[in-house]
């Protein structure tokens, strides 16, 4: 039986992600912060979307950061955070004049910036938002079936920045190269939006499902 | 290596119906979103615009189960437009599974309305519709245009895409009324101020009869991302082969 708990603190839309994992034949998908709830789950999804200072706010309101800690060292229980969720677990961000974030993995959120360009000097939009390759970085169970350097959805203005490169597991490249995919036991997070990526993002949430949380 | 640019077919619905003409010869029931939606995730499509033209507030339900029924087996960035006038028409539509809202009209009446939606549900997800409309003059300069480009509004269109951007839009869509349904090609100056002007994508859309079109908007143009709706209904073309003509002039994609 596969039960997965998408951790709803009040910021966006977890339609997207729960109906996917539906349609990949999860038995149980709940959307919910309540402990009790979440602790039936076998794993857990921790997106996010909008401002990290708003994000962080409602995590720490409703003890979140709590619940996270807990699935990830105390259950031990597959986690895979998403966009702003990623973005949550590193020390600090730069969004809204710096935040702290919940630093269970050390580095940066940093700022593409606001006149960013290529290498060649080409102005870049921001937000970076469509379709980029993901160069994958480490083997692991959540890239199996999914071909490297394949294209994922992305809609963010920051990006992670590791300070322990062995835990980056995709690197993406926008003007800047940045952290795409972070692994550590049995945590993986991703800058892009797998439940928007067609079938390579459907192919990395069926791993997740399929997942012991072992890399 | 690097960021992709989007071909994003359009779905015109009406009351549950895709209208515009379609004409896809495998499928029995041709104007359900639905299977047209499936049909382009297959083919590549890297987003679905649909856009609501229904009328009365009554078949507003039948396009929140449609945009559900997409939502619930096509996996791709999924925008909803048309009759989007309050914050809690925007909550409808993501609830429903939508991605992404489009304002058009509802921005002109009060432009603090992309301010407050921006706010509420993030950037990522509102994207301002731009109607613009050449106007007579030596220097070129562009309108905005509402009720299917009938009424003017004196707004131009360049400094509203900038004031849409300042306001917290993520993204704008913009249609040239000159060439909307003309098949003639983007108006590709007007997309190229627009993207000049403003830092956040450009959706060009209006006009595209073939593919060199779309290649246009993107490479003379600058739009980050091209939307079309009659060449894939009528089956002229299939998104994949709309993605291999673009790649073929050198353009970014994802094949």
């Amino acid at each position: 039986m596969t039960s997965v708990a998408v951790i709803d603190y009040g910021m966006g839309n977890l339609h997207s992600v729960a109906s996917a994992l539906k349609h990949l034949g999860a038995q149980r998908v709940l959307v919910s912060h309540d402990p009790a709830q979440i602790g039936k789950a076998d794993r857990v999804i921790f997106p996010g979307v909008g401002a990290i200072r708003d994000c962080m706010a409602e995590i720490r309101r409703l003890e979140c950061d709590q619940l996270l800690l807990d699935v990830l060292e105390s259950r031990h229980i597959p986690v895979l955070g998403i966009c702003v969720g990623m973005q949550s677990l590193l020390a600090h961000s730069e969004e809204n004049g710096g935040v702290d974030c919940l630093d269970l993995v050390k580095g940066e959120v940093r700022y593409f910036g606001d006149d960013h360009r290529d290498a060649d000097g080409t102005r870049l939009k921001v937000p970076h938002m469509g379709w980029n390759q993901v160069q994958q970085t480490l083997d692991h169970p959540l890239w199996q079936g999914i071909e490297n350097g394949s294209r994922f959805y992305f809609v963010h203005s920051y990006y992670a920045d590791c300070a322990d490169r062995s835990l980056v597991a995709g690197r993406g490249d926008y003007g800047v190269g940045f952290d795409a995919a972070i692994a550590r036991d049995n945590l993986f997070a991703v800058q892009f939006h797998p439940e928007k990526s067609a079938d390579a993002g459907l192919t990395l949430l069926r791993n997740f499902l399929h997942w012991n949380g072992q890399a | 290596m690097g960021l992709a640019k989007r071909i994003i077919p359009c779905l015109d619905v009406d009351n549950g119906r895709v209208v515009k003409g379609v004409n896809f010869v495998d499928i029995r029931d041709a104007g359900d979103p639905v299977e047209i939606s499936r049909r382009y995730n297959e083919q590549g499509a890297d987003e679905i615009t649909f856009l609501d033209i229904t009328a009365t507030h009554e078949e507003r339900d039948t396009t929140v189960h449609t945009v559900e029924a997409i939502a619930a087996e096509v996996f791709i960035p999924l925008t909803v437009g048309g009759g989007i006038r309050k914050v809690e028409d925007i909550r409808e539509m993501l609830n429903a599974g939508a991605d992404k809202v489009s304002i058009n009209s509802a921005a002109i009446r009060e432009p603090e309305f992309v301010q407050r939606a921006a706010e509420r549900f993030g950037s990522q997800c509102i994207v301002v519709a731009i109607d613009a409309k050449r106007v007579a003059g030596d220097t070129p300069r562009w309108e905005i245009f509402t009720h299917g480009g009938r009424k003017p509004t004196g707004i131009d269109a360049v400094e509203w895409a900038v004031r849409m951007a300042d306001y917290g839009a993520g993204e704008i869509l913009l249609t040239s009324m000159d060439r909307d349904g003309t098949r003639d090609g983007f108006d590709l100056a007007v997309t190229r101020a627009i993207t000049d002007a403003v830092s956040i994508p450009v959706i060009a859309s209006g006009g595209v009869g073939n593919l060199e079109h779309l290649a246009e908007g993107v490479l003379e143009g600058g739009a980050d991302a091209v939307l079309a709706a009659s060449i894939f209904h009528f089956g002229e073309y299939t998104v994949q082969q709309a993605k291999e003509h673009m790649a073929s002039r050198g353009i970014e994609m994802r094949l």
